[in-house]
């Protein structure tokens, strides 16, 4: 198991935001966590990659425990993100977006960069060329020297993506991907996802309100209603179930 | 060699910092210039060099500081208490200015470090005023210290004090340092000022500098991707006050008298120099070296026209700030400027290669 979360809480003062959540992923799922307005998916997202840190529970990554760990530390462990706002970093170009996801994993020294040591030019090439592979799988590579606030909306998000790939995380939490997006996008999006998953056989783990892109690629869902687990299985009988329904159109 | 686009644009800027020192020297030599002038020439360059290393903080880091004169300060201090005390000393004077550079630079880079510890936890309006407040209390102690030796060891307070005996006042209150070699000069200084070029230029263009602009421009997402937001805020903080202080060793060695007035050390001081970068255009190296080296001769050398002088500089001011910034004159810019005159040409000639 990839994922694999127990009595995971949070309250922020007297509001019980995320109660006695659970979930276990499996390598190479696609896996999606919907819910109302308000149920506290974000909530849970940023319990895992330890933006808040948990009141109780236990968190574990292929096995390790990374309850309680930082943002950057959880990162190191092997969790990547997407944001539901994109949050690109706007004024430097797609490359470099995408070389600062390579930051951990090509490393010299400050000082080899300012003397511009050898090992300054052999790790900045290894670095350029790692992050064009990525740009290139999705379709960015010609767009490589461009502004990233400059993209339009979509390439935005595949761009926010492959920076989270560039991390080479052994999870990936996209945060409501499709937000924003025409039909058209949305579809391409769906593709990209799934290609995501082959390509790089990467455990996937996505918020989504899009119930159509969530029908469509998620294998199993969880449920999630006012911060706690409303019913979790197969995406079609999840879909289906009466409780859902309820929960999403109010009783009549 | 092959050089991408940006260390293009980097040696070029270094190329016209070179080009208007060739100039000087030349023009120098053959009598064409005031002495007024060459005064302001190791000024221009220490000023030039200080709005380089606030840059690093305003443009690059994204973080407004007001606190860079106080660095200086610490620089000039230093590195001129270390000139005075061993000037008698028979060390040769290159040597004995390397070793004051480096002490001053240091010391700075220790009291960026300091600072930056509590002060870097602020943001924005915050972090301006607090730094604020540290370079006034900076200068403000270093006005007020009285540091002197004598037989009896060294004394330092913060009042007055007879020395018994054979002994020097090192730092005399509001009096300053006294005496302070002139190590400083026009060639030194330039050399000064493109070594800083050529290390924040290389800082940005480098892993770590791309840490820092991310974080610039989004710090939460910076730290999903794992970078260490501290560390690299403090280290852009550290170098930028290191190299303050540098350009205080400068300011230090072209003056035999270095008091800590608010004239040379206060926050206006500061102010100004983020005058240069702001309209140098933030995050802009090159425009900061040319805002500053304007900036600073063209008030000096209005004068002659004593009233008019500062309605002139402002002036000049608000017209730059409006070529730079105005929606109006980057779109012009973009349309009929030197660079789009460039890169017409060299489309139209890559069409005619084409055709050939």
């Amino acid at each position: 198991m990839i994922l694999s979360v127990n009595d995971l809480g949070i309250s922020f003062g007297g509001l019980r935001a995320v109660d006695d959540f659970h979930i276990g992923i499996e390598q190479g799922e696609l896996y999606g966590l919907i819910g109302p307005n308000g149920a506290g998916k974000t909530t849970v997202f940023n319990l895992l990659t330890g933006v808040y840190r948990p009141d109780e529970g236990k968190i574990l990554l292929d096995g390790d425990d990374i309850t309680g760990l930082s943002t950057i530390e959880i990162n190191r462990a092997g969790i990547a993100r997407t944001f539901q706002n994109i949050r690109l970093f706007k004024d430097l170009s797609v490359l470099d977006n995408v070389k600062i996801g390579l930051h951990n994993r090509f490393s010299y020294s400050t000082l080899e960069g300012i003397l511009r040591l050898p090992n300054y030019f052999r790790t900045e090439k290894e670095m350029n060329v790692n992050a064009e592979e990525l740009l290139e799988v999705f379709g960015l590579k010609d767009e490589k020297e461009t502004l990233s606030k400059n993209l339009p909306y979509g390439k935005q998000r595949k761009l926010e993506i492959a920076r989270a790939l560039a991390t080479a995380p052994k999870l990936l939490l996209l945060d409501e991907p499709a937000a924003g997006m025409n039909p058209n996008e949305t579809g391409e999006l769906m593709e990209t996802i799934r290609f995501v998953r082959d390509h790089f056989k990467m455990t996937i783990l996505l918020i989504e309100h899009d119930m159509k892109l969530v029908a469509g690629i998620c294998e199993r869902l969880t449920v999630l209603n006012f911060g706690s687990v409303l019913v979790e299985g197969e995406t079609e009988k999840v879909l289906n179930d009466p409780e859902v329904i309820r929960a999403y159109l109010g009783e009549d | 060699m092959k050089f991408t686009k940006q260390t293009k644009h980097d040696l070029i800027t270094c190329g016209i910092v070179a080009a208007f020192y060739i100039l000087v020297t030349i023009l120098s030599a053959t009598g064409h210039l005031s002495n007024h002038f060459r005064g302001l020439l190791v000024p221009l360059c220490y000023y030039a060099i200080a709005a380089v290393s606030l840059n690093l903080v305003v443009g690059i880091l994204g973080d407004l500081s007001l606190g860079h004169a106080g660095f200086m300060c610490i620089g000039a201090f230093s590195s001129s208490l270390f000139s005075v005390a061993v000037k008698n000393s028979g060390l040769p004077s290159p040597l004995r200015f390397l070793i004051a550079l480096v002490i001053g630079t240091l010391m700075a880079a220790l009291f960026g470090f300091l600072i930056g510890i509590p002060v870097l936890r602020l943001n924005g309006d915050y972090l301006a005023i607090v730094t604020l407040a540290f370079g006034e209390i900076i200068k403000n102690f270093l006005s007020a210290v009285y540091l002197g030796y004598d037989e009896a060891g060294i004394h330092a307070s913060f009042k007055s004090f007879q020395l018994q005996g054979e002994g020097k006042m090192l730092i005399n209150g509001a009096m300053g340092i006294q005496g302070t070699p002139m190590d400083s000069s026009f060639t030194v200084a330039v050399l000064l000022l493109l070594i800083t070029l050529a290390v924040v230029m290389n800082i940005v263009n480098s892993r770590t500098g791309r840490a820092i602009m991310a974080i610039r421009d989004n710090r939460i997402a910076a730290e999903s991707v794992g970078i260490n937001v501290t560390s690299y805020k403090m280290l852009a903080f550290t170098v930028s006050a290191a190299i303050a202080g540098c350009a205080g060793v400068l300011f230090s060695h072209n003056t035999t008298t270095l008091t800590a007035s608010s004239t040379y050390f206060g926050y206006n001081v500061s102010i100004m120099i983020l005058v240069y970068v702001v309209l140098g255009g933030i995050g802009s190296i090159r425009g900061s070296v040319i805002a500053a080296a304007v900036l600073y001769v063209l008030p000096e050398m209005l004068r002659g026209l004593s009233t008019y002088r500062m309605l002139i500089y402002s002036i000049v001011l608000i017209v730059m700030m409006l070529i730079n910034w105005a929606p109006g004159a980057i779109a012009f810019r973009e349309r009929y400027g030197i660079m789009a005159f460039l890169r017409r040409r060299n489309e139209n000639r890559g069409k005619e290669g084409q055709r050939s």
